[in-house]
């Protein structure tokens, strides 16, 4: 059965047609945050011994940038064909949910990955780059890619409206990646905010990502590996339940 | 076996406004079978529920209850089966902004399990007169030939059962001519058409048989002939030059200065123009032609109650007076 193949094939030829905006675009923005935060905290911040705060940043921006474009694949995609009509060529295909959920899910892991590597590659121009435990580093990706591909894809079935799925990933997405020790090991907070970054299960995408390039991080790489695939395992629960279910597809 | 079977389907959505809880019924217990090879005819005015219908055996819509099947495969337990026989082109002229018409055909042929389809693809392209458009960007298309395109992508799987909802809805006479030959054609080859049109002529042209559905139930089913016969068989037609008095015009059908009354014999014929010539009018350009499909759906819709008091009208005026608002 081919059907899901091309399904997956269309969703990644949708961004790559587009590569401008969909990969060059978040790589160029994560090279002005390592430019601009590496050249003014250099010298204020240390986070590990061996290691110079610029080189410490990539795998944090390299991470977010994986995580935010994974998302915004599989919803912006999704509500595009929902408001533009055109998703009724799927609904009347006899691709079944899973078919559905392989292919969305797929393509947004192959777009996160796509520009994580570009952030990499760039990177490498401007700082040192280290990939000490590449296994680690391929299965966080992978994983974190996948979770954010797959909410990507319960917020595109959820949102009617463009505005509706901005709110999601100004009120949602933003504030977790951000506040999930991308620019700072959370070790350098005071305990509340510690605490607080505990909970937040972006952190432990971000610091399993984090160990697999420098082989150090602030919690154990098999805890944030247990964590994450808790945090797959439910969303993707949710996400197959509402496209079996039809939810907002078919009335 | 029917190639499309509609048993006893009913549908009902929550009412657009009224009281919390209250539903609109869009289909009340429709049956009808289509049998393999027709060319079936679905009428009914806006709001009958013909889209519902259509909708729900697409699986784009669940019914409350009832069944529905395609060739024997139910649509909602079997559903893979049911829409591999089926191809629907949508009414509304929709397209996928990032692909050009064969990315898009190729597609669809995917998503059924379809690779290296180029040969079809091309005998659509051919036969739909898009073969010059093949690599353009869906943008760039006009609408009739976006419409086309969406003819084709119903068709990259070759269903046997094809379902056009208002296919020629705002296309030129060109368009609708290429179309009703190449579906003609399918038809001739053993393909079942379900149609469902406003343009009452092109149902009476290429339609067998005819079913018409008024506030979600069937009010007519048989034979395109056999609806034809029914009801008043001629018309008489002429122009007038002036206001018809009420108790004539209760029992004409007017447009403008063109007024129609039925009439089944001589003697009505002089009856009705010596009612004209009291009231003082003249009567011009008069003819007396034989009834169409468009007279006698007017009539099968005016036995089946008033147009005003059907559900579906309602809803529409509440939509309407919610718009105002």
């Amino acid at each position: 059965m081919t059907g899901w193949k091309m399904l997956f094939y269309k969703e990644v030829l949708r961004f790559w047609r587009v590569a401008f905006q969909t990969v060059a675009g978040p790589v160029l923005t994560a090279m002005l945050y390592l430019l601009i935060f590496g050249h003014a905290l250099e010298s204020h911040v240390k986070v590990y011994d061996t290691i110079k705060y610029t080189a410490f940043l990539v795998p944090g921006l390299a991470m977010m940038s994986v995580l935010q474009n994974a998302f915004a694949n599989s919803s912006s995609s999704l509500i595009m064909s929902k408001v533009m009509g055109n998703l009724v060529f799927l609904l009347l295909t006899p691709l079944s949910y899973m078919n559905w959920f392989v292919a969305y899910v797929g393509a947004a892991v192959v777009r996160g990955l796509v520009v994580g590597v570009g952030v990499f590659a760039v990177s490498a121009f401007f700082t040192d780059i280290y990939f000490v435990s590449p296994g680690w580093l391929l299965t966080f990706a992978v994983l974190g890619a996948a979770l954010m591909g797959t909410l990507g894809l319960i917020a595109g079935l959820w949102a009617d409206k463009f505005d509706q799925l901005a709110a999601f990933q100004n009120f949602v997405v933003m504030p977790m990646t951000f506040l999930s020790g991308v620019f700072y090991s959370i070790h350098s907070l005071p305990p509340f905010w510690q605490t607080v970054s505990n909970l937040n299960p972006f952190f432990y995408m971000i610091d399993g990502f984090r160990y697999g390039c420098f082989g150090v991080s602030d919690v154990s790489p098999w805890l944030s590996l247990g964590v994450v695939g808790v945090a797959l395992a439910v969303v993707s629960t949710v996400a197959v339940t509402l496209l079996r279910t039809g939810y907002k597809l078919r009335s | 076996m029917p190639a499309i079977s509609f048993q006893s389907v009913s549908k009902a959505y929550p009412s657009p406004r009224g009281p919390q809880g209250s539903t609109f019924l869009a289909l009340d217990r429709v049956s009808l079978d289509v049998e393999e090879g027709e060319f079936f005819g679905l009428l009914g005015p806006n709001g009958a529920g013909k889209t519902t219908l259509i909708s729900i055996l697409a699986g784009l819509t669940r019914a409350n209850s009832g069944t529905v099947t395609v060739l024997g495969h139910d649509v909602q337990q079997d559903y893979a089966q049911a829409r591999r026989k089926l191809g629907v082109v949508p009414q509304e002229l929709v397209f996928d902004p990032f692909f050009n018409v064969r990315e898009a055909l190729r597609f669809q042929s995917g998503y059924f399990g379809i690779r290296r389809n180029d040969a079809w693809i091309d005998e659509l392209l051919e036969s739909l007169g898009l073969s010059d458009k093949a690599n353009a960007n869906m943008r760039q298309l006009s609408g009739g030939m976006k419409r086309r395109v969406l003819v084709a992508q119903a068709l990259v799987h070759k269903p046997p059962v094809i379902v056009l909802d208002e296919p020629t809805a705002g296309v030129d006479v060109e368009l609708r001519q290429t179309l009703w030959q190449f579906i003609s054609k399918l038809n001739k080859l053993g393909h079942t058409v379900l149609l469902t049109t406003h343009y009452l002529e092109e149902a009476e042209a290429l339609c067998g048989r005819i079913a018409m559905l008024k506030s979600g139930r069937v009010v007519a089913l048989d034979s395109t002939s056999a609806l034809l016969k029914s009801g008043t068989s001629n018309l008489l037609r002429f122009k007038i030059d002036g206001e018809l008095p009420q108790t004539l015009a209760a029992q004409a059908r007017v447009t403008g200065r063109v007024v129609q009354f039925p009439a089944q014999d001589a003697q009505a014929i002089e009856q009705y123009l010596a009612a004209v010539r009291e009231a003082g009018l003249t009567a011009l350009d008069v003819e007396i032609r034989r009834a169409d499909l468009e007279d006698v759906f007017l009539s099968v819709m005016a036995a089946n109650g008033d147009e005003a008091s059907s559900p579906g009208a309602v809803a529409s005026l509440q939509a309407k007076g919610a718009l105002a608002t």
